[in-house]
């Protein structure tokens, strides 16, 4: 089997090439992978496209990785909160092709599984509809939008085996099993990598069959929002 | 907010908007004025906050210490699970929107047209956002509220015959509240109706910042 690595660095090893296409999971910083993240900035393969629903924020998360030029174009549904990236995209130095979220969750999720393209009512009547089949089903009309396949997907989760089974935990979920399903080759990046057995087969998130490598890492998980109840 | 205009606050218009929960909803709040409409849930009804980022039965904000980074909300605030929560991935919780099994969307709105149409996520040529999972949401979501000032700062109307803005989505829109009152789109054609008028507006104060098309009475 051997898809356990020691270090991040080492499970990204081999994988990265001047412009690829990498899913990096999360919703804001909540489910970033973000040693593995600082393994691609270190391997310096760079125009890469990344698919993430966000762009992280300055300095961290994906913000290292528009720090050091290394990503030519982003496919997000939301990029607030990034100076660096405003400052790129207004100097018409990165693309940015926006997805509605649950598009965008769809076309990864279909990407992973062989559906090439689907029908949505999301968009329609809008400039994302602009240049898109339109089809009529019933009395509504619906847009097509393509599945997304990746290179490599960069995931996180919070327990994993030595199979690459894993389970993830609360909201950091997200989109970490779709993009495992449509990378070529998917890194999962864990809390812990448990003995195989100790995970209860009813529990498990993602299969192993999606995942090829992952490697244990400590996260700092930083908070963005921290808003709490008065006592 | 100014203190010498006359209509709702926003605390007033989260509360009104909270009267539309019924009993056993399925709901998404949008961020802004929405959030606060979590703080408004009438007595004896009970709704299911989801938050698109992977959740359904959204806890209050935690005390301090008990905060956990990988338990967020849309609006990437740290929240608390309840007994009846789960968590699910992204295309789960879009299955969700955009197969109708969400209830009720209460969301922001830069512009809404007198055809239901909204505007919520760009400006063009200032730094645009994103829509997030707001064109999902006003697509799918069997009923649509828009909760928003209705003018901007120059006092111009926001309630429109038709958006300047890019297109949320078309044809979407069931109700908007505001801080004046209540428009009901209702009938066949579909026209909004002022159903309410906040404490202290008169009808010449809503008709003059107005630019839809509504009926009055």
């Amino acid at each position: 089997m051997g898809k356990v690595y020691e270090t991040s660095n080492a499970a990204l090893a081999g994988l990265p090439f001047d412009g690829m296409t990498v899913m990096s999971s999360g919703f804001g910083l909540c489910g970033i992978p973000e040693n593995l993240i600082a393994a691609l900035r270190d391997s310096g393969a760079k125009d890469m496209t990344v698919i993430s629903n966000n762009a992280g924020v300055d300095g961290f998360g994906l913000g290292q990785l528009l720090e050091t030029r290394q990503i030519r174009k982003m496919v997000s549904s939301y990029v607030g909160e990034n100076k660096e990236f405003e400052r790129q995209y207004l100097g018409g130095e990165l693309e940015l092709e926006f997805n509605p979220q649950g598009t965008l969750a769809e076309r990864i999720r279909a990407g992973g599984s062989g559906i090439p393209g689907f029908y949505t009512k999301t968009g329609v009547g809008t400039v994302i509809a602009q240049g898109k089949e339109h089809k009529e089903f019933g009395a509504e009309t619906y847009i097509m939008e393509t599945g997304l396949k990746a290179d490599m997907s960069i995931i996180k989760a919070w327990r994993g085996d030595a199979e690459g089974n894993l389970i993830f935990k609360a909201t950091a979920r997200n989109f970490a099993p779709l993009m495992a399903m449509a990378g070529k080759v998917t890194i999962a990046e864990v809390d812990e990598i448990v003995p195989i057995g100790s995970l209860d087969p009813n529990f498990i998130h993602t299969a192993g069959i999606f995942v090829q490598r992952i490697v244990e890492a400590k996260c700092e998980k930083r908070i963005e929002q921290l808003t709490l109840r008065e006592v | 907010m100014g203190h010498d205009k006359t209509g709702w606050t926003r605390d007033e218009m989260a509360a009104r908007a909270a009267q539309e929960l019924q009993d056993g909803f399925y709901v998404n709040l949008g961020i802004g004025i929405p959030t606060l409409v979590a703080n408004h849930i009438p007595d004896g009804v009970d709704v299911t906050l989801q938050s698109e980022n992977g959740m359904l039965g959204m806890g209050p904000f935690p005390y301090a210490g008990e905060q956990d980074a990988d338990l967020i909300n849309a609006g990437k605030q740290t929240i608390t699970t309840l007994p009846k929560s789960s968590f699910f991935d992204s295309a789960t919780s879009f299955a969700m929107i955009r197969g109708g099994h969400i209830d009720l969307s209460i969301l922001g709105a830069m512009e809404v047209a007198e055809n239901g149409d909204i505007a919520n996520w760009m400006i063009p040529g200032k730094m645009v956002k994103g829509m997030g999972g707001a064109m999902d949401l006003v697509a799918g979501v069997k009923r649509c509220i828009a909760l928003f000032d209705h003018t901007n700062k120059r006092g111009e109307s926001k309630f429109l015959n038709k958006c300047s803005l890019p297109l949320t989505g078309q044809n979407c829109i069931d109700m908007v509240i505001t801080d004046l009152g209540v428009f009901e789109r209702l009938g066949n054609p579909k026209r909004f109706k002022l159903t309410q008028m906040a404490d202290g507006v008169t009808l010449d104060e809503i008709k003059a910042k107005t630019e839809a098309d509504v009926i009055f009475e």
